[in-house]
């Protein structure tokens, strides 16, 4: 049966976009499939579960807060590529600061979200430029903030007021 | 293909070419490439007389319904309710008076849960659910179930995405006061037995309501001939605009009901008393009704009447049969639902990408599917998934689409460096 060409799509071998292939780079994928720091944390001091009602992602984060450092981070969750890479990132990147400083870690990668290309070149945002792509993508914003929401909700609710349920 | 077409494939090759140059959002390109639309079961798309025919009630006819005796408000009103005549036709239903004009399917359940529930569902008595319904045919009845102390029963799903129907006559007893099922599953294209599921609630002194916003827009559907009491749908999902859908239920049942709101349009008089009820079924259309949604619905209708059924079935035939054969030989795909006694809405995943992943890569090829867990979260959980992709097709898709889905797909998969297994 034909039908009018302009409906008939290139080959599967078309050429991934430059839109695709920036937004699903290889550490990206990598984070995904290999997640870091996933599992229970034991001796957690903080834990919080956060939820996009829209899509279904599920991130939950643990810390464990010594003096006034986090020593340890680890997430648990499901969901798509971006919400997942960037809490297995968060993991690694919030570890050493302060509550303080990993909200301000949140801020700045909250802008380069938002197309603040000049962060491109902050070293210490790491494997997080990875996800610079997803600017160009506005719905999936929520997505790589997810586990960032996790944090900031954890430092708002204060040291003593801790989120965590029971394990 | 093409070398192999037959006369009878040009004939209705040509024949979808007309339809689609009815439909001129079809036109249109997304992110540089021709859109394929592939989200009906969300929202369908309108025609051009449905347009026109909202546009002309908007410049020529519009002014307030059964309230002057100027010929504006009797043009609107006759536009009106003469698209609720259109609608009742469509559903099998002669007297018009049947129809109650809602703002959607999930308006028009939670109209029956709030009028016709809070007056006959008590304490300990139970209505009996299905884990396939939409979100919109399950809070209704946990809200009255908070208010009233009714319990809830949700009927299971077999493996292959039917209803269970011998846990469905276990669930039923004296105490069943109600049965709501969907007409056909949204997430999983199931055409439910819902002749043989009326029967024996009616057998087990229970009334039935019936979701059809997936039914309506594809099958045949008679009331009558199912033998329920309410029948839900929405004019959105069949080619009318948002904003208005119907309630349909037996004369004696609307008017043993109390009204759902007050106000405006539902009332015959008016002291500081109390009330009269208007007749059905104006009362329940408190307020100003949303006319050109109406008038639009009614046009709607219309036009798939004059498409016909045969044809819309014809199509519907060959889209399914075709996706389920180029979906499922897609190396990584899992396809959820039945292959058969289903409608042209196919929910899958693809190995371990997410389906929002793939929604977003499938969009830059102007691809439009939904992703998530289709207001279905009950039966996500129950399949053990969190989200699927879903695509669904409607009487001006074509198999190049079809087509087009699966070159995404293996776009897809080369975005993620192949597909792995979640298992």
């Amino acid at each position: 049966m034909s039908y009018p060409p302009q409906n008939r799509q290139a080959g599967a071998d078309r050429e991934i976009p430059s839109t695709l292939s920036t937004l699903y780079q290889e550490v990206i994928l990598d984070h995904y499939r290999r997640p870091r720091n996933k599992g229970v944390l034991e001796g957690a001091t903080h834990t919080i579960t956060m939820n996009n009602p829209l899509c279904g992602d599920v991130i939950e984060l643990m810390l464990r807060v010594a003096g006034d450092r986090i020593q340890e981070a680890r997430f648990a969750g499901r969901g798509c590529s971006i919400s997942q890479a960037s809490a297995s990132m968060l993991t690694g990147r919030v570890a050493g600061r302060t509550l303080e400083e990993a909200v301000e870690l949140s801020a700045r990668f909250t802008r380069l979200l938002h197309g603040d290309e000049g962060l491109l070149d902050d070293d210490d945002l790491g494997d997080l430029r990875a996800l610079a792509g997803v600017s160009r993508f506005p719905v999936r914003i929520k997505c790589a903030l997810l586990g960032w929401n996790c944090l900031e909700e954890l430092s708002d609710a204060g040291d003593d007021e801790s989120v965590a349920g029971p394990e | 293909m093409e070398a192999n077409a037959t006369p009878r494939d040009r004939a209705a090759s040509h024949d979808l070419a007309d339809i689609r140059a009815q439909f001129p959002i079809l036109e249109r390109e997304v992110n540089g490439r021709p859109l394929v639309y592939l989200d009906s079961a969300a929202s369908a798309q309108q025609p051009q007389r449905v347009i026109d025919r909202i546009e002309r009630y908007c410049r020529e006819q519009h002014a307030n319904v059964h309230r002057g005796a100027h010929a504006l408000s009797v043009e609107a009103t006759e536009a009106f309710e003469g698209a609720r005549q259109l609608v009742a036709g469509h559903v099998g239903v002669s007297d018009p008076a049947e129809i109650v004009f809602t703002r959607g399917t999930t308006e028009s359940v939670n109209l029956v849960a709030a009028s016709w529930g809070a007056a006959n569902v008590g304490a300990g008595d139970e209505i009996v659910l299905t884990k396939m319904e939409h979100h919109s045919n399950i809070v209704p009845w946990q809200l009255l179930a908070r208010r009233t102390g009714a319990v809830l029963r949700y009927v299971d799903v077999t493996p292959d995405g039917r209803l269970d129907l011998d846990d469905y006559a276990r669930l039923l007893g004296p105490r069943t006061r109600l049965v709501g099922v969907t007409h056909v599953s949204n997430g999983l294209g199931t055409i439910n037995p819902v002749v043989e599921i009326t029967e024996l609630a009616h057998d087990a002194g229970a009334l039935v309501l019936v979701d059809g916003a997936q039914a309506a827009p594809h099958l045949m559907v008679d009331t009558h001939a199912i033998g329920c009491d309410f029948y839900a749908f929405s004019g959105h999902k069949m080619c009318g605009p948002t904003g208005i859908g119907a309630l349909w239920a037996r004369r004696e049942l609307l008017e043993g009901m109390e009204p759902y709101q007050g106000g405006g349009e539902m009332i015959s008089e008016v002291t500081l008393e109390g009330s009269k009820w208007a007749e059905i079924p104006h009362k329940f259309e408190a307020g100003t009704p949303n006319i050109a949604g109406a008038v639009g619905f009614g046009e709607a209708v219309a036009f798939l009447s004059d498409v016909g059924h045969d044809r819309l079935a014809a199509h519907e035939d060959e889209i399914i049969a075709y996706a389920l054969e180029r979906l499922s030989a897609v190396p990584g795909v899992t396809l959820y639902g039945p292959r058969e006694n289903r409608t042209s809405v196919f929910s899958f995943t693809l190995g371990d990408i997410h389906p929002h992943d793939l929604s977003t890569i499938l969009d830059q090829g102007g691809i439009a599917i939904r992703a998530g867990h289709h207001c279905n979260q009950p039966l996500m959980d129950h399949m053990g998934v969190s989200a699927t992709a879903r695509a669904s097709f409607y009487l001006y898709n074509t198999r190049a689409e079809v087509d087009a889905l699966i070159d995404g797909l293996g776009m897809a998969a080369r975005v993620f460096g192949g597909v792995s297994s979640t298992e």
